[in-house]
């Protein structure tokens, strides 16, 4: 912090006055609290609603809670109950069950691997690097690859996914196609059409309606022996088939839910994004003979990059939170195949065990982490200079 | 002037202690016993459950002065909600209305009122009416009284009676014959409408009832030598009953019973599989006593006078706890047997009890006790257990002596016969399986068992590994808490007089 000079009077002068000098050493003392002072509220109001809780949940995460006359007893456990997750009882629960590698598996294995060597070496090879980018790099490979095993070994062989993967499946085709239809809706609406201000209006409502309502929604849409859909079930013989009580079928009813929610938060975005672009851009486009294809891949989308990155990362963060979806609609089931990591937590702590619970918590919080610092460090960052 | 004045006044006085004094009792000298208290009643959302003691309470107030505010949380929120507000010492709940099942976990730290002396005391509550099973298990913890019984819980299968006479079938003996039964209409027209119905409507569920209609399955094979053996555990070691060959025959009947149903079985709880029941589209169903008030109910049933219910199906095979085999039915083997088939009819859950928060005030204690009491009353009992909605099945002696509560309902005299003779059966089985009542059997039931039987009915895990993860899990579990104190919860809970 740059320091002012301070007089009594309140002017800067060369004649030493024997009050202000007499002061000096107080004013300056204050001085130097001003800021600590000014900031402590703050720093207490963090401390207390924010870093406490999530080092009490941290202790929480490796304790046994226990119920007792007169009060709840915390025992340290250490890592026991991340340890269930990853090793141990559950591990099948929140991992998935593995199973040999298919040639298809292998093949995309393989791809993404010498895509990640690809990265690698590139960046090494180029100027600006050093050795903690470098570091980074290599461990986002790392646990990236790993993530992509898991997911790939479980879902392309006979094996199957535990709620980890099935999140990641939610939260990457969910937020790819939330993006993809919020991209189309929102360059429909922003053209001179009759009717935009309506279907604006229209587009925007599913966001507004309660989450575990939109659940209730799916629950009765879906069910084909009774509900509104029922007679066009029966019209196309599908009345006997319940696709909720296929694991894919159920996970594809929870991810229809969710983007029909969360489509309208990114086209609302992206609206404001595309009607605060230059129209001289695009006229000096037009002037220099580019098709509406080059004008939208050239020109829009280069511009409206930093408002996607935006609320792509927001979108990402938020969707690894589902949970309204599918406890509602198949309370997970059938088996585990439609469970996220929340539900999962959940589950658990409605049995009362808060440690497991927290266990779960936690990892769904490095994971979102990771994700979110790697997106930002390589992909927002860059966007955002660029533009 | 000022002693005729003073006369004037004594006189006066003593004409308004008189007049008091001549007033009938009720309202003014019980309505001032609890005015001023406010009670705090939490139970589940319902409507079920709920609705009674909402439509009940004004009358509560006028008798007593209590006002009765009811709070209702999802169920299955409410275990941790009751618990989490006595462990943080919230106190925020005068009295609450639960599954007995989770005394085991909120009686050994002190968080309810022993009720044993105001339930003795209480001459209208007729304490000796209410049937001896839900005295001793419902209500009772190692010998004191914690909770009033308001309803009786127990598994029966239901049939539709009209089409078993018709096709000249006899109800379901044993689990091969339900499923023979369930066969025979699986796709069949039951309710004329011209559309396939299905044989069978269980509600198979995650997270909802999955786990006790499965318990209903295994008991038959499980427990085969009275109450105390325990259906659940090995009372020697506290080795989980679920890894053999009786588990086994279980598991396979469940998923034969699966696949006899409407085509999302697996995403139907008892809401869903009631209502296909009483619109006549389900030949048979297991449930609690809920369909038969349902079942007559002309605002929703279809299947007025069409419906029966039995005792839940046996086995003529039942395990062999030292060999892990399933052996033949002797008189040795099954001792309870009726007509060589073990029944082990279950008292799935417990019935909703009421019991009081230690930690409130005396007076709050006893206004709250009034108003379970009230509640379970005969007076307004026997009305209640006879109206669907209300989620309360029979469980007072009277209840099943007196028909003409049932009669009014729109029961016929056999109908009503039939569906608490059902009752009845269960009620005075000797082998009757207690519901797991030990800390965190909410784990062991709700999460383990719940989620390993949603893994085998959609495929994800195979008979062996579904018997294999809840064995590893209970055995986790009990070991995490304390091998020895589990054993001993699970030996003082089988422990019921009769």
């Amino acid at each position: 912090m740059r320091k002012v000079p301070f007089t009594m009077s309140g002017e800067a002068t060369t004649r030493p006055v024997p009050l202000a000098a007499q002061w000096r050493p107080l004013t300056d003392r204050l001085d130097r609290l001003a800021g600590p002072v000014f900031i402590l509220p703050a720093v207490l109001v963090i401390l207390a609603f924010s870093i406490f809780p999530l080092l009490a949940s941290l202790y929480v995460s490796l304790s046994r809670l226990s119920f007792s006359e007169g009060g709840v007893q915390l025992r340290f456990v250490g890592l026991d109950n991340y340890a269930k997750l990853v090793v141990g009882i559950d591990r099948a629960h929140f991992l998935g069950v593995t199973r040999a590698i298919t040639p298809v598996s292998a093949a995309i294995l393989a791809a993404v691997y010498a895509g990640f060597v690809y990265l690698l070496v590139r960046y090494a090879r180029s100027r600006g690097r050093t050795a903690l980018g470098l570091a980074g790099r290599s461990l986002v490979a790392l646990i990236g690859g790993a993530g992509v095993w898991l997911v790939v070994d479980t879902i392309l062989t006979s094996g199957r996914p535990g709620t980890l993967v099935v999140t990641i499946i939610y939260v990457g085709v969910d937020v790819s196609v939330q993006y993809l239809l919020a991209l189309g809706l929102a360059l429909l609406v922003v053209q001179r059409l009759p009717g935009r201000r309506f279907f604006r209006v229209v587009f925007l409502l599913p966001m507004m309606i309660t989450p575990v309502g939109v659940a209730y929604l799916f629950r009765m849409l879906t069910d084909t022996s009774k509900g509104p859909l029922y007679p066009l079930w029966t019209h196309f013989g599908l009345a006997d088939v319940s696709w909720v009580t296929n694991p894919w079928g159920a996970r594809l009813a929870v991810m229809i839910g969710d983007v029909w929610q969360w489509t309208p938060f990114i086209f609302i975005v992206l609206v404001a994004a595309l009607e605060s672009l230059p129209v001289e851009l695009f006229e000096a486009a037009k002037v220099d003979g580019a098709n509406r294809w080059q004008v939208f891949w050239e020109v829009t989308f280069p511009q409206i990059l930093p408002a996607t990155s935006t609320v792509v990362l927001i979108r990402l963060i938020e969707a690894f939170k589902i949970v309204d979806l599918p406890n509602v609609l198949t309370n997970g089931g059938p088996g585990t195949a439609t469970e996220s990591l929340t539900l999962h937590a959940y589950t658990i702590w409605r049995a009362l065990d808060i440690g497991g619970s927290a266990a779960i918590a936690y990892m769904l919080l490095f994971v979102v982490t990771f994700i979110g610092i790697t997106y930002v460090n390589l992909f927002r960052r860059r966007v955002v200079a660029m533009a | 002037m000022s002693r005729r004045l003073t006369r004037l006044l004594a006189l006066l006085v003593g004409v308004g202690l008189l007049i008091i004094a001549c007033t009938p009792g009720g309202t003014s000298s019980t309505g001032a016993r609890f005015s001023g208290v406010t009670l705090h009643v939490v139970t589940f959302t319902g409507p079920q459950i709920a609705e009674p003691l909402q439509r009940r309470a004004p009358d509560f107030q006028k008798a007593s002065g209590a006002k009765v505010e009811v709070i209702t949380v999802p169920f299955s929120d409410l275990y941790q909600k009751i618990l989490t507000d006595f462990a943080t010492k919230t106190n925020s709940y005068d009295a609450m209305v639960f599954d007995p099942q989770w005394m085991g976990d909120y009686v050994p730290p002190g968080y309810l009122e022993d009720l044993s002396d105001r339930a003795k005391k209480d001459a209208d509550l007729q304490w000796n009416d209410i049937a001896p099973f839900f005295r001793d298990f419902s209500a009772t913890y190692k010998g004191h009284v914690y909770t009033v019984p308001l309803d009786g819980d127990f598994q029966m299968v239901y049939y539709r009676k009209d089409l078993l006479d018709r096709d000249g079938l006899k109800p379901p003996e044993t689990w091969q014959d339900y499923i023979d039964i369930a066969k025979r209409y699986q796709g069949k027209d039951l309710n004329g409408d011209g559309k396939p119905d299905f044989g069978s409507c269980v509600a198979m569920k995650r997270s909802a009832q999955s786990y006790w209609m499965f318990i209903s399955v295994a008991a038959a094979y499980l427990q085969s030598q009275g109450t105390s053996q325990g259906a659940f555990f090995n009372t020697d070691n506290m080795q989980p009953l679920m890894n053999n060959e009786g588990t086994a025959a279980a598991l396979d009947v469940y998923k034969q019973i699966s696949k006899l149903g409407p085509p999302d079985q697996l995403n139907n709880d008892v809401g869903d599989s009631r209502g296909l029941f009483v619109s006549g589209r389900c030949a048979l169903s297991i449930d609690w006593g809920d369909i038969g008030p349902l079942a007559v109910d002309k605002t929703q049933s279809t299947v007025q006078d069409k419906v029966g219910a039995v005792i839940l199906p046996g086995s003529k095979r039942v395990l062999d706890r030292s060999t892990g085999a399933l052996v033949d039915c002797d008189s040795k083997t099954c001792p309870k047997a009726i007509n060589g088939v073990n029944h082990s009819p279950f008292a799935a859950f417990g019935g909703w009890s009421g019991a009081i928060n230690k930690a409130r005030p005396d007076k709050t204690k006893d206004a709250a006790f009034a108003f379970l009491s009230y509640m379970s009353q005969p007076a307004q009992s026997s009305l209640d257990v006879t109206i669907g909605k209300t989620g309360f099945n029979p469980y007072r002696n009277s209840h099943f002596t007196n028909l003409d509560p049932w009669l009014k309902s729109g029961m016929s005299q056999q109908a009503a016969k039939d569906y608490l003779g059902a009752i009845e059966a269960s009620l005075k089985s000797p082998n009757m399986v207690l519901d797991l009542r030990v800390p965190q059997s909410a784990f062991y039931e709700g999460t383990a068992l719940d989620t390993a039987l949603a893994q085998y009915l959609a495929g994800e895990l195979t008979l062996e590994q579904t018997m294999r993860q809840i064995t590893d899990q209970w055995n986790k579990k009990t070991d995490e808490i304390g091998r020895q104190s589990q054993l001993e919860a699970y030996k003082a809970s089988l422990n019921v007089t009769r």
